[in-house]
């Protein structure tokens, strides 16, 4: 192996497009082998990037509006996943930060105080506190009681399905699956996006996803606080021995990474429905989370490409299924990307092998 | 007390396939391996036995043979699913973590992927027949799950083999120098769990419903894992925790039947398992019951 091949594959970017780049070919395979053509699932894929239709010529800019607007909440549960990881802690309470985010969001719309701007900003800031505390709790219960977050997120996951049930089941005009509509003043949406991509669902969202990956970047790179954090992970005892207060530092980045996640849902609530949802089954946002920022190596610029990528993957579904490509396959992409993400310490076994080759050849010649 | 005796074939019917996926789980995580793709690796045994099963009646197999391979064929799937955890995390020192929710995720998509191959639908076909309840109203999957529980309690302490494991789980490198092999052993441990949890997919769809959609497993797979820790790694621990939670969730069902609990939603009853379970993990933290190097991967020679 040449020096330059090696360099590459010891970049953490560099191998997350490798890992993708394998997780594509692999399902391209798979698809093949079940007697469909993997061209209409790339066809599928190209239309929900570009909006280009290839078969017919024509071109709709709804596409594109559409993926950048599943790519928000993807993003968004990333960056809560991201933020976890990098004290150490595996955060798959985004789904449960993400309900509660929503729950909470539609009861400030329905209830809350109907004066323009205010109204929406004010279900969004509650979907973000609730969001917070869903995490944060995990936090105080791991630092406190030292229980596995693994296990106590899971079960918050459940409990807030419920919760949100119970809850949303008593607002306005709530039927089994459904309240009331939201009023005007409670919507993010943005007539400048629906006009020029053609009635798409993109909405102000994108703004707030945008200040969140910024904050999310300023939080871990130029502050104490990220500073604390990040050596909380490399090394809880160091960390511990530098004076760094690791009880604190565990919770209050749970917090944060849950109010990611809330934002999620406050987002997803008012910007891409008009009514309320009471929802009987998870919408996987917080789970695809997990993947997201590990293909994005958990930093800000990596988990917005990765929640890009997702984003269009989801779009890309129906399309698919349009073309007789069973939609599941974006789900089996997803799961052999996370699969080979965990695969890559083979690199790092692979490169202590050569490392010992290239030495035993040394002291050979001599 | 008549209708705590009603209760319990239900009861027993939920238990059992929990109780088999966390008896796996905490074999697993007795060799020093994690494993949170019990939730997937139980998806994927459900929607094998429930395809297999829909299949083998079609083709007009004697009913209790076609149950009995579709589970052996979801067990069987189950364990080679499990292979490739097995492969990242003993071969290649991979997170745990990571590949296991990498295999939840392609459960996700695998099993409906595989419906809409082989039935043109997002879940498999209905069975004419399930699994058939004896005379006292109880399913056998409850006995196949007390032959597990016995069987890795034995396995597990009272023979060699057992310590053995338990060893790679405690102190690989001290299990090592002893001549252990602590790959082989993880490898056993991780595919017995991969095993299990088919097995115990393949249970739970031909005794509570009567196809595979994406909303069969539900979660049961990480309450089993949940019981592992709950149970604190130990064989009656686990069935106790899984015998608990496995009450709750009944309750839910027989709280419907009682006007006296009619007035609170179903909801509440349906959260009422997690948050026992959550309440019992916080009273009962404080000493640290986990095998001390699970989730560690083991380096041979490394101190």
């Amino acid at each position: 192996m040449n020096k330059r091949t090696q360099k590459l594959l010891q970049s953490d970017g560099s191998v997350s497009v490798l890992v993708v780049l394998l997780g594509f070919l692999v399902g391209t395979i798979l698809v093949a082998l079940v007697g469909k053509n993997p061209l209409n699932m790339y066809k599928a894929l190209l239309q929900s990037l570009s909006g280009y239709n290839i078969d017919n010529g024509r071109m709709n800019v709804r596409y594109i509006g559409e993926t950048l607007n599943y790519s928000v909440p993807f993003i968004l549960c990333g960056l809560s996943m991201g933020f976890a990881k990098r004290v150490g802690l595996f955060n798959i309470g985004g789904e449960g930060q993400y309900i509660m985010g929503m729950t909470v969001a539609q009861a400030v719309a329905l209830l809350g105080p109907q004066i323009q701007t205010l109204h929406w900003m004010l279900a969004i800031l509650s979907a973000i506190v609730i969001g917070a505390l869903w995490g944060g709790v995990v936090g105080v219960l791991k630092a406190k009681y030292e229980v596995s977050e693994v296990v106590s997120t899971i079960m918050l996951n459940y409990v807030a399905l419920y919760l949100s049930r119970i809850i949303c089941l008593q607002l306005p005009g709530a039927t089994t699956y459904k309240t009331a509509n939201f009023p005007q003043t409670a919507l993010i949406g943005n007539t400048f996006f629906q006009k020029i991509t053609n009635n798409s669902l993109l909405n102000n969202g994108i703004f707030m996803m945008i200040i969140a990956v910024v904050v999310y970047w300023f939080i871990m790179e130029k502050t104490s606080l990220g500073y604390g954090m990040r050596a909380t992970g490399f090394n809880k005892d160091a960390a511990r021995a530098s004076g760094i207060p690791v009880v604190k530092s565990i919770s209050i980045s749970m917090a944060i990474s849950g109010a990611f996640a809330g934002l999620a849902g406050g987002i997803v609530a008012l910007g891409s429905f008009k009514y309320g949802r009471v929802i009987s089954g998870m919408d996987g946002y917080g789970f695809d989370g997990i993947a997201v920022a590990l293909v994005g190596n958990c930093t800000a610029l990596g988990t917005t490409l990765a929640g890009l990528l997702f984003g269009m993957l989801k779009n890309a579904q129906a399309l698919m299924q349009g073309k007789q490509i069973p939609k599941e396959i974006t789900f089996i992409i997803q799961g052999l990307i996370v699969i080979f993400i965990a695969l890559r310490s083979a690199l790092k076994l692979y490169q202590e092998y050569l490392d010992k080759k290239q030495l035993q050849k040394e002291v050979g010649v001599k | 007390m008549s209708m705590i005796l009603g209760m319990l074939p239900s009861v027993l019917m939920i238990v059992a396939p929990i109780l088999i996926t966390a008896i796996g789980g905490m074999i697993c995580e007795k060799s020093g391996v994690v494993n949170i793709a019990l939730e997937g690796l139980m998806a994927i045994g459900a929607c094998t036995a429930a395809a297999a099963h829909v299949l083998m009646e079609g083709s007009g197999m004697p009913h209790n043979l076609s149950l009995f391979l579709a589970l052996v064929m979801g067990l069987v799937v189950g364990a080679l699913f499990s292979v490739v955890h097995a492969v990242a995390a003993i071969n290649l020192n991979a997170d745990q973590t990571i590949s296991g929710t990498g295999i939840n995720l392609l459960a996700n998509g695998v099993t409906i992927f595989a419906s809409q191959i082989l039935f043109n639908a997002d879940r498999t076909k209905e069975f004419r027949m399930g699994m058939q309840t004896d005379g006292l109203g109880v399913y056998p999957t409850a006995y196949i799950a007390l032959a597990v529980v016995l069987l890795s309690w034995f396995v597990l302490y009272k023979i060699p083999f057992g310590m053995h494991l338990r060893a790679c789980g405690e102190h690989p490198g001290a299990a090592e120098s002893v001549g252990i092999n602590v790959k082989k052993m993880r490898y056993i441990a991780v595919i017995s769990s991969g095993l299990l949890a088919g097995l115990a997919g393949g249970c739970v769809v031909l005794t509570q419903t009567i196809q595979y959609t994406s909303n069969t497993i539900n979660g049961r797979g990480f309450i089993a894992l949940a019981a592992v820790s709950f149970g604190r790694w130990r064989p009656l621990g686990v069935t106790g925790a899984a015998l608990l939670f496995g009450t709750a969730q009944a309750f839910a069902i027989i709280a419907n039947n009682i006007p006296a609990l009619r007035v609170l939603p179903t909801e509440v009853f349906n959260i009422l398992p997690y948050v026992v379970t959550l309440a019992a993990l916080v009273l009962f933290s404080g000493k640290n019951y986990a095998p001390s190097a699970a989730g560690k991967p083991y380096e041979k020679g490394a101190s």
